[in-house]
């Protein structure tokens, strides 16, 4: 039986790592991947919880949460195809001007 | 060790590292795969923690139809890696990052060290059914208590295919003219 503190340990690096592509991307598909991990650690943790407190309540949030998660790639990837084609670019720091 | 130590270990593993090859990857397409790889670890995390139903989820909606969606977006722009980005940052904007970002991180290990989680849950684990995390068991939890949540997140889902749609489109001059004014269908995007 693993402990729940190793699967909380686990997302918090998954978390750490998401943190570190987001603060360091460029790229911007790179940098939306980074969120979408720091979502999953959040998961990981609602799941964990879920099994220690045997409440299936987590589970039925983290379900919303990948749906929520498939809605923000949506729009996300819409905007980015969006940006592409005004700017020729996916690079986050030319995007630094609200208006041009 | 027992087995599933060894099973842990091997999936955390595999998560981590498909994780930082994500963010180190300078080529997206190789990024989307590695984070393939990290999820399918993940999913094997959710099915030890009894979380049948959401492991399977995770492999066929998340690993399978949210990451081809990103490649269908890289293929589609035509993205190819380090030389769409253009010059690089200054070191100090780089370690600036680096440091910020651990110290978000330390943050959350510190909170996460100083819960109380063998507290919380001595005596409760182990006495799990067998049939927890089964579909039937989110169900009944998902249409009962939590079904308002639900439609919700249907309607919510509908309204961002709209909105994605209407973000995405190209707009036309309104004579019907398929290609643009300058010939091109990709010069006038733009959301008004």
């Amino acid at each position: 039986m693993v402990p729940v503190s190793a699967f909380l340990v686990l997302a918090v690096v998954l978390f750490g790592i998401g943190t570190v592509g987001v603060m360091v991307s460029r790229n911007m598909i790179i940098l939306f991947m980074s969120i979408e991990l720091m979502l999953n650690a959040a998961n990981m943790v609602l799941i964990a919880f879920s099994r220690a407190l045997n409440i299936v309540d987590g589970h039925v949030i983290v379900f919303l949460v990948l749906a929520i998660a498939a809605a923000e790639a949506a729009v996300g990837l819409a905007l980015i195809v969006n940006l592409y084609r005004n700017r020729e670019t996916i690079n986050i720091d030319r995007y630094s001007l609200m208006r041009w | 060790m027992n087995f599933d130590t060894i099973i842990f270990l091997v999936s955390a593993v595999v998560a981590v590292f498909g994780a930082t090859m994500m963010v180190a990857q300078r080529n997206p397409v190789a990024s989307v795969l590695y984070l393939i790889l990290s999820l399918v670890a993940q999913a094997a995390c959710y099915v030890q923690m009894a979380a049948l139903f959401l492991g399977v989820i995770l492999v066929v909606v998340y690993a399978g139809a949210i990451m081809v969606l990103f490649l269908f977006v890289i293929m589609l722009l035509n993205l190819r890696g380090e030389e769409d980005l253009g010059p690089g940052q200054p070191a100090i904007s780089r370690v600036t990052k680096y440091v910020v970002a651990m110290l978000i991180t330390l943050e959350l290990a510190f909170v996460v060290k100083a819960a109380p989680v063998q507290e919380i849950t001595a005596g409760i684990l182990g006495l799990t059914p067998d049939e927890f995390g089964s579909v039937r068991m989110v169900a009944q939890a998902m249409f009962t208590r939590f079904v308002y949540a639900f439609e919700l997140t249907g309607l919510l889902l509908l309204v961002a295919v709209v909105g994605a749609v209407v973000i995405a489109r190209i707009d036309r001059p309104a004579g019907g003219n398929m290609t643009g004014p300058e010939g091109s269908p990709t010069t006038g995007g733009g959301a008004k």
